[in-house]
């Protein structure tokens, strides 16, 4: 017997219900919803707040040299930077709301932001 | 051997429930012997009998059967009063109440897949509350929920399934391999 001939079409409904509902449920629950900014500092000053919808590169100058800085689709990262110890450039892609690169010696950082304010650490 | 003063007596709607109750409690031996990604995460096979047995014989028993397995598979998988035990317990409670309710729907429209997706969403609802309430006091809890969410889909789309094609085959006998 096909298994298909076992779903009635209410089924289908509440199939389609719950995935819209699962669908939903992705921004809901996920604090601060999706990557949507990144935003771009030097010396603690904004020097870009980027949407995260192009295909973008960024050449900060800072105080040692250039630190480059890629956005894509969703996501962004340090592509170079002229820090001795690298420790921006190797975490890599930032996804997720709240994530942060700072390149300290050079003075530059990139945050990314979503809907709303995510914190990393909350004390009271 | 002494003879035991109380005399029970066992009636076929008993053996039936043990019967069915054994078949949920094996079910939830192979759940747990499933390695899951993430905890909470199951199958949910055991909920195949207990939709089967409240399209078969009702929802008094599908209670029974249920309350039954969790109280035996809590106890032979050790987890019995363990955390577990409660989420396990709060999930069966609502899903069976969410059964309940949803089989009262036009069987005409909605089959064993839909009772099998709301219940299996029943059961995820409330072990996340159970969980946020009592276990982890922090909405962090409910960060898995999309994940959660999709889970009781897929598993509730499967489980629902394989209850309707045990449905569509003839009933057994009334009396069964006893």
């Amino acid at each position: 017997m096909p298994w298909l001939a076992l779903i009635r079409p209410g089924d289908w409904l509440i199939m389609l219900l719950s995935a819209a509902a699962v669908g939903v449920s992705i921004p809901v629950f996920w604090q601060g919803g999706l990557a949507d900014r990144a935003i771009i500092r030097q010396e603690g000053k904004v020097f870009a707040d980027v949407d995260l919808k192009a295909r973008k590169l960024f050449e900060v100058a800072g105080p040692l040299g250039t630190t480059l800085i890629a956005v894509e689709p969703g996501r962004a990262r340090v592509v170079s930077d002229p820090s001795p110890r690298q420790y921006c450039v190797k975490q890599g892609w930032l996804m997720r709301p709240g994530e942060i690169a700072i390149c300290a010696p050079n003075r530059v950082s990139v945050q990314i932001a979503g809907r709303t304010k995510v914190y990393d650490s909350i004390s009271y | 051997m002494t003879r035991s003063v109380i005399e029970l007596t066992v009636t076929a709607e008993d053996r039936r429930v043990a019967w069915l109750a054994t078949a949920a409690v094996g079910l939830s031996l192979v759940d747990a012997a499933i390695p899951s990604p993430l905890p909470g995460v199951k199958p949910g096979l055991a909920n195949i009998v207990t939709l089967v047995v409240l399209a078969r014989y009702g929802w008094g028993t599908a209670v029974w059967v249920s309350a039954l397995r969790v109280l035996a598979g809590s106890l032979l998988l050790g987890y019995f009063l363990a955390p577990g035990f409660f989420l396990s317990l709060t999930g069966t409670t609502l899903s069976l109440l969410t059964l309940g309710l949803a089989r009262h729907l036009p069987q005409r429209w909605f089959g064993p897949v839909s009772l099998s997706i709301l219940a299996a969403f029943a059961h995820i609802g409330g072990q996340l509350l159970l969980a946020r309430v009592w276990l982890i006091p922090h909405d962090g809890v409910f960060l898995l929920t999309p994940v959660f969410a999709a889970a009781a889909l897929v598993f509730g789309t499967i489980n629902g399934l394989i209850a309707a094609k045990l449905l569509a085959e003839p009933a057994p006998s009334e009396t069964p391999n006893v």
